[in-house]
């Protein structure tokens, strides 16, 4: 993944009020990147532009050699789903699927559904036995390995996270955050996770601070 | 006297219909006859109708003595008016017709009212033989001279049927019949016949009594309202113990205009100036919240006449379309005697 | 005070935040309560009509003459009666064509008329002077003279070329009439010298054997009571009415029912905060009451409104059919009367805190600290559809038990309403089972994620799928069983109206002549008269018409049951043709036998048929020609019908016309008689059908506005599917489907149930209500009909959501992710 340039600003009634000044970022594949700053500072504006999910005013993403920056729709929702595996802090489960079909959900969808990495995955996340469940049933921690899981069933290149512990104690959190990165290794895609946990940051291979849009140290 | 044709040409004035919208007043004006001082009054031609006079009225009241021992009053009245000069026949007729009759004791007065529309023979005047009727009302001469007649009336508590016996000529009031009632000139022909003796039986409230007495009998047309400034009027027609009969009247205005005619007991009229008559009101009787003169002091200074006039029912309210107050009254002072009073716009 | 003031504060800024669920929450009262007050407006105007008319010759308590065979009778028993001291006024009553509409003109007398009946204003000097001076006056009731397009002051015309006397309005004339002198009305009725009725004075009371001797049995007392037939007779029609501004204010009240539970679910964090922070429970209820006061005032205040817009606009039509039906005539002009309103106020208000109650109850219990898990929607919703299912197993016991021992309107309309609810009730079970099969049978992850989402979003949609299930279903109901009754109308028109042409002399006397005259043209093939009487069995007005021998009736006229020899004995023995209505009244089948009140003592008959008599408010009896006329010495004879050869109709007509003149009061052909008769039904039932259509708008309303209240909460479901790679535009597609695929649920269950509607209303409204039972035609093409309804009404409801989403920014999408949320 290469970001050149990336500047997002968002209308408010004062005017629009930047949040990304010119980032470039750059994170090859298997390579793990902490993303941090203050509220406000972009970190998840970059996750979404990253993650296909918004537009950009200006600069580039490339993905694979792909830029993703100038897609249509369409494009975005396919790099989205073949391409993209997103873990949000509220995990966004569907509710009204079960946790199987929560767990396949992308990969059927991207047509990439392979039943024997499913298989190895839903056992390597523990959620063997709750596969007929609904995520209500589940909790805080089931319900993120759950979304880890959906993420990456589809084998994406690039996993992105948005404070994917904030919801859950340190323990729980901690232990989330190491099968991630096992499963991270084991498929050789990118992972950007945002966070302002110093602690949690210090255990992926790069860090970056974000402060007023733009990066200040990597 | 003209005082209760004036009534009815109140009911038609402006006062009770918007002029502005039925503009009727103003085309009635013209097309009608006016009195005209000189004409003659001919028997029996003049108890008919006189459709080209805008309103005419056959009247009779009489005052009489039941064999209970009692004083009785009757009234019956039929009042003919044209709603407008143009006329025609069936409902194309344009004369209402409207009967009030009454019966006064010392202790009751009760009276009705009836209406009716010309030209499908439901009320209207036959001579002669002369028969006025409207309903199963009537007032009939047995001859076309009217040397007797009769008289019915019915309302829902009380009926009378009298029998008349004429012992005198017919006289002419006002000058030779032509009566003035303002000093602008509105006037009425008006002649009367005060000499009927009365026989006959009166019902109140399903009680029958034979009675015996004195009728008045006055017919008046004429086709003009009031003068503006007058409100009302009072009407005396009395039988005195001489055997003489008199009749007199104020319109109350601006200034009163007073009138009236001595009758001798032969028939001899002699017209009453204006001066010569004096009219005091004694007692009042409250009625229908107004106060009502019942009791006078009535003056003819050239006959020396000086008599006070009580009501033998103060209560004699005619509660019409167009209320007045009508009943008889018992004369004493200088002379005795008996009559009817009738009191309007009070 | 200040606690409520603050928390009111708090609560309405919710509705700012949210103004489209306040819209609907305000429409749905202001439709319920239209809708609702709109037919209550219609009821009370004719009420008050009928009130007009049978006071304008009663007063409540004056007798009136007429002519004892029927028609009018000569003036000269006016005057005969008044020389004989009876106080009566001469009415000359008839109707005038003028422009497109007709008009009753009533000549009375003013100087003769009662002082204390309804058209007392008339009466006296002053309105003689009025009418009877230069061109005269008529009166007419201000909403008549609007109705008849003049103005006040212009002389109408009369289509047979009268100039009537200028118009001025006055408020107690009967609706529908011009009231004129009593010369003009001769005149412009051709009349001279007729009347057809005299008032009594009512200080004044006339018996039978009074009017025998002034009269020669020429007249007839009609004591004051008998004219309020009317109130009773329209009665039916006035329930139906309401049962359909009931029913419509049901579909309004379901649509604020369902945003008041969704504005309570959004306020429950507010509701709790305001708890957290020391407002009492008390104040708060307080306040929310307060709230939905506001609410009713509004809403009420405009449903009041959009009432007196909704009667205003139906009025021509209910007061064309009430008079085609039952002769009653209506004023056409609305008056808007206090009561009425404040009707229609406590309507609204009593709707909005019912369905505001359960919320106010959940807020007086409101546990301060509430345990913060997320909501488990999935045994919510189970409890919610066991919920359902109870209340929908008790409406339908109500419906089969109400039908059970049905035989009254209100039975009827209990079965109606409670199988209505029941299966309403179940539709979301319906929805939900449907769903699952839709589950269990997709393959994909997106349509089993179709299916799987619609049964969590049935809960939120459920009230207004019910509302549309309901207007569909009375859509289907109530059209088949108008379209069955133009079907067996006009069928049961064709074969009862055989012969050519009716007419109706002016005088028996005339009909002799007329007959006479007839007997020898040659293009007259038959001529039947239909003499007739009235009278009355138990208390039930009963027309009696003779019939005479002839091919006419035994080949054509209609029966629905019959003795198998039933014209021989009709017309050999003491035999009797009864109608429908009467028969079922009396509980009579052919052979059975019944006393008939004759003008002398009673007859005892024997059924020899029942014959249909669609329309008809009153009972009939048909009875040979010569017997009737020998039982009832009263009867008309002025009633005839002709058979004529050929295409001799018009000629015959003209003939006799112009050799009768006025002498024939009336005559009509076959197709005037068919055309007057259909017309009348088609405005009856142009009323219903447009309360059905609004009640469709309403339903469809009501979606919509679920829709749109529920499309934020639709945004967290989509949004996790969006982000995982499936495009908006995919994603608003799969929305309108589901939307569109619930619209099919409930048209397909609305069907049957609209079916059942249509046989209860058939079997056992209409019943009761007319006395006739229609056979039950069924109308697939109906039903294509209403189910493209319910489509493009789901289509055009979801329309305005879908596109929303469809157009959402994708920031809208990410703030369900963001951390806040």
């Amino acid at each position: 993944m290469c970001v050149r340039g990336l500047s997002k600003s968002y209308a408010t009634p004062q005017g629009p009020l930047p949040v990304l000044r010119g980032v470039d970022l750059t994170l090859e594949a298997g390579e793990t990147l902490a993303m941090m700053g203050e509220s406000g500072s972009g970190k998840s504006t970059l996750l979404h532009l990253v993650g296909a999910l918004d537009d950009a005013d200006a600069g580039d993403i490339l993905l694979d050699g792909v830029n993703i920056a100038g897609l249509p729709e369409n494009g975005k929702a396919t790099v989205r789903r073949e391409t993209i595996g997103v873990v949000f802090q509220q995990f966004n489960l569907i509710a009204s699927l079960t946790v199987g079909e929560n767990l396949a959900f992308q990969s059927r969808l991207a047509n990439r559904y392979d039943p024997d990495w499913m298989a190895r995955l839903t056992q390597r996340l523990g959620l063997d036995n709750l596969t007929g469940r609904y995520p209500e049933q589940l909790s805080g921690g089931q319900q993120q390995r759950v979304a880890i899981g959906r993420a990456l069933a589809a084998r994406p290149r690039l996993l992105l996270a948005d404070e994917p512990t904030g919801n859950l104690d340190e323990p729980t959190g901690d232990a989330a955050l190491a099968l991630t990165l096992e499963l991270v290794a084991e498929t050789g895609c990118g992972f950007l996770m945002v966070t302002h946990s110093v602690r949690l940051a210090s255990r992926l291979q790069r860090q970056a601070t974000l402060a007023a849009g733009t990066l200040i140290s990597t | 006297m003209n005082a209760r044709l004036f009534a009815l040409l109140l009911t038609l004035s402006p006062v009770a219909v918007n002029a502005a919208d039925y503009g009727w007043l103003g085309e009635a004006a013209s097309g009608f006859a006016t009195p005209k001082p000189g004409a003659p009054i001919l028997f029996p031609q003049d108890h008919a109708a006189h459709p080209g006079f805008r309103t005419e009225w056959w009247y009779l009241t009489a005052n009489l003595t039941g064999d209970d021992g009692k004083s009785y009053g009757a009234q019956w009245t039929l009042f003919r008016y044209s709603l407008e000069a143009r006329d025609g026949s069936g409902w194309d007729n344009r004369t209402a017709w409207m009967g009030h009759a009454a019966v006064t004791s010392a202790t009751e007065h009760v009276f009705a009212q009836t209406m009716a529309r010309g030209g499908v023979n439901q009320a209207g005047v036959d001579n002669p033989p002369f028969r006025a009727f409207i309903d199963d009302w009537f007032f009939e001469a047995r001859d076309a001279q009217f040397t007797a007649g009769r008289l019915h009336a019915r309302g829902a508590r009380f009926g009378y049927t009298l029998d008349l016996t004429r012992s005198g000529p017919f006289v002419l009031q006002g000058d030779k019949g032509y009566s003035r009632k303002a000093g602008e000139g509105q006037a009425s022909h008006y002649y009367s016949q005060p000499f009927f003796s009365v026989d006959g039986a009166v019902t109140i409230d399903g009680q029958k009594i034979h009675v015996t007495g004195r009728g008045w009998m006055d017919r008046e047309w004429s086709s003009q309202t009031m003068a503006p400034d007058q409100k009302g009027w009072d009407w005396f027609s009395l039988h005195l113990t001489s055997g003489d009969r008199l009749m007199l009247f104020r319109l109350r205005g601006a200034q009163d205009y007073r009138s009236g005619n001595w009758i001798a007991p032969d028939g001899g009229v002699t017209q009453l100036a204006g001066e010569d008559i004096v009219f005091e009101p004694l007692d009042h009787t409250s009625l229908e919240g107004r106060a009502l003169p019942t009791r006078w002091r009535v003056k003819v200074k050239s006959r020396n006449l000086d008599i006070v006039t009580s009501a033998l029912n103060p209560k004699s309210w005619m509660g019409t379309d167009f209320p007045y107050w009508e009943g008889p009254i018992a004369v004493s002072g200088s002379t005795r005697g008996e009559g009817y009073l009738e009191m309007t716009g009070y | 005070m200040r606690q409520i003031c603050w928390t009111l504060a708090a609560l309405a800024s919710h509705w700012r935040k949210h103004p489209a669920n306040l819209a609907t929450l305000i429409l749905g009262l202001a439709i319920a309560t239209a809708l609702w007050s709109g037919v209550q407006a219609l009821n009370t105007q004719a009420r008050r009509s009928y009130d007009s008319a049978a006071n304008a010759f009663t007063g409540g308590k004056a007798q009136n003459l007429v002519a004892a065979q029927g028609g009018l009778f000569a003036q000269d028993l006016f005057v005969a009666l008044r020389r004989a001291g009876l106080k009566v006024s001469p009415i000359l009553e008839g109707s005038a064509r003028i422009g497109k509409k007709t008009a009753k003109l009533i000549g009375i007398e003013p100087l003769t008329l009662p002082r204390d009946v309804g058209l007392a204003p008339l009466a006296g000097n002053r309105s003689a002077t009025g009418m009877l001076t230069g061109d005269g006056l008529s009166y007419a009731a201000p909403g008549t003279i609007r109705d008849l397009g003049v103005l006040a002051g212009e002389r109408p015309l009369t289509d047979a070329g009268f100039k009537l006397p200028p118009l001025v309005a006055l408020s107690e004339a009967p609706p529908g009439a011009i009231i004129v002198d009593i010369g003009v009305a001769q005149k412009a009725l051709n009349r001279p010298g007729r009347l057809s009725r005299m008032i009594v004075a009512p200080d004044m009371r006339i018996d039978a054997t009074t009017l025998t001797e002034a009269t020669d049995r020429a007249l007839r007392i009609v004591e004051p009571e008998e004219d309020s037939d009317l109130a009773r007779l329209t009665d039916s029609f006035h329930l139906n009415l309401t049962a359909f501004g009931l029913l419509a204010f049901l579909v309004g009240f379901f649509i604020v029912h369902a945003s008041f539970g969704l504005a309570f679910e959004q306020r429950l964090p507010v509701l709790r905060t305001l708890r957290a922070l020391g407002v009492s429970a008390r104040a708060l209820v307080a306040a929310m009451v307060i709230e939905l006061s506001a609410f009713t005032l509004l809403a009420g205040g405009a449903g009041v409104i959009g009432g007196y817009l909704i009667a205003a606009a139906l009025l021509p039509d209910v007061s064309a059919s009430l008079e085609g039906l039952y002769g009653a005539q209506i004023s056409g002009a609305l008056t808007l009367d206090a009561r009425w309103i404040i009707s229609a106020l406590a309507m609204a208000g009593g709707g909005a805190l019912f369905a505001g109650a359960s919320g106010l109850l959940k807020t007086f219990n409101l546990p301060v600290l509430s345990v913060a898990r997320p909501i488990a929607w999935r045994e919510a919703h189970r409890r919610y559809l066991a919920r359902q299912a109870t209340f929908a197993l008790l409406s339908l016991m109500v419906a089969v038990l109400a039908g059970y021992f049905a035989d009254t309107l209100e039975g009827g309309f209990t079965v109606i309403a409670a199988s209505l609810l029941g299966v309403a009730l179940l539709l979301p079970l319906a929805l939900e089972a449907l769903l699952r099969i839709g589950e269990a049978l997709s393959k994909t992850p997106l349509s089993r994620w179709f299916f799987a989402d619609g049964r969590q979003e049935i809960a939120g949609l459920s009230l207004a799928l019910m509302a549309l299930l309901l207007a569909l279903a009375t859509n289907i109901g109530v059209g088949g069983m108008v379209e069955g009754f133009r079907h067996t109308f006009i069928g049961w028109l064709d074969q009862r109206l055989v012969a050519e042409i009716y007419y109706e002399a002016a005088t028996p006397h005339d009909a002799r002549e007329i007959e006479d005259w007839a007997r020898k043209d040659k293009e007259i093939v038959a001529i039947l008269p239909v003499w007739r009487s009235k009278t009355r069995i138990g208390d039930w007005p009963v027309e009696v018409m003779g019939m005479t021998p002839h091919t006419t009736y035994s080949e054509h006229f209609p029966l629905n049951a019959a003795t198998p020899d039933v014209w021989r004995m009709l017309h050999e023995e003491d035999a009797a043709l009864v109608s429908e209505q009467l028969a079922r009244r009396l509980k009579l089948s052919p052979g059975d036998s019944f006393d008939l009140p004759t003008t002398g003592d009673s007859w005892r008959l024997r059924v020899a048929g029942i014959f249909p008599d669609y329309g008809n408010p009153k009972g009939q009896i048909r009875l040979d020609h010569t017997r009737l006329a020998q039982h009832f010495a009263d009867a008309s004879g002025i009633h005839y019908s002709l058979r004529v050869a050929g295409d001799a109709t018009t000629r015959v007509m003209t003939r006799l016309q112009e050799t009768f003149g006025a002498r024939i009061a009336r005559i009509v052909d076959q197709a005037e008689v068919k055309k007057i008769s259909t017309e009348i039904f088609e405005r009856t039932f142009t009323v219903t059908t447009a309360l059905n259509t609004l009640t469709l708008v309403v339903s469809a309303i009501a979606l919509f506005a679920s829709l749109l209240t529920l499309s934020n909460l639709r945004l967290a479901h989509v949004a996790p599917v969006w982000a995982i790679g499936v495009t908006r535009d995919r994603l608003a597609t799969l929305e309108m489907l589901r939307i569109l695929v619930f619209a099919a649920g409930a048209a397909l269950i609305a069907i049957p149930l609209g079916l059942f509607m249509t046989w209860a209303l058939v079997d056992i409204v209409n019943v009761v209500a007319f006395g006739w039972r229609l056979p039950m035609h069924i109308f697939p093409q109906h039903w294509l009909t209403v189910f493209a309804t319910a489509q493009v009404a789901a289509l055009v409801a979801g329309l305005v959501p879908v596109r929303r989403l469809a157009r959402a920014a994708p920031a809208e999408l990410l703030k369900v992710f963001a951390n806040e949320r």
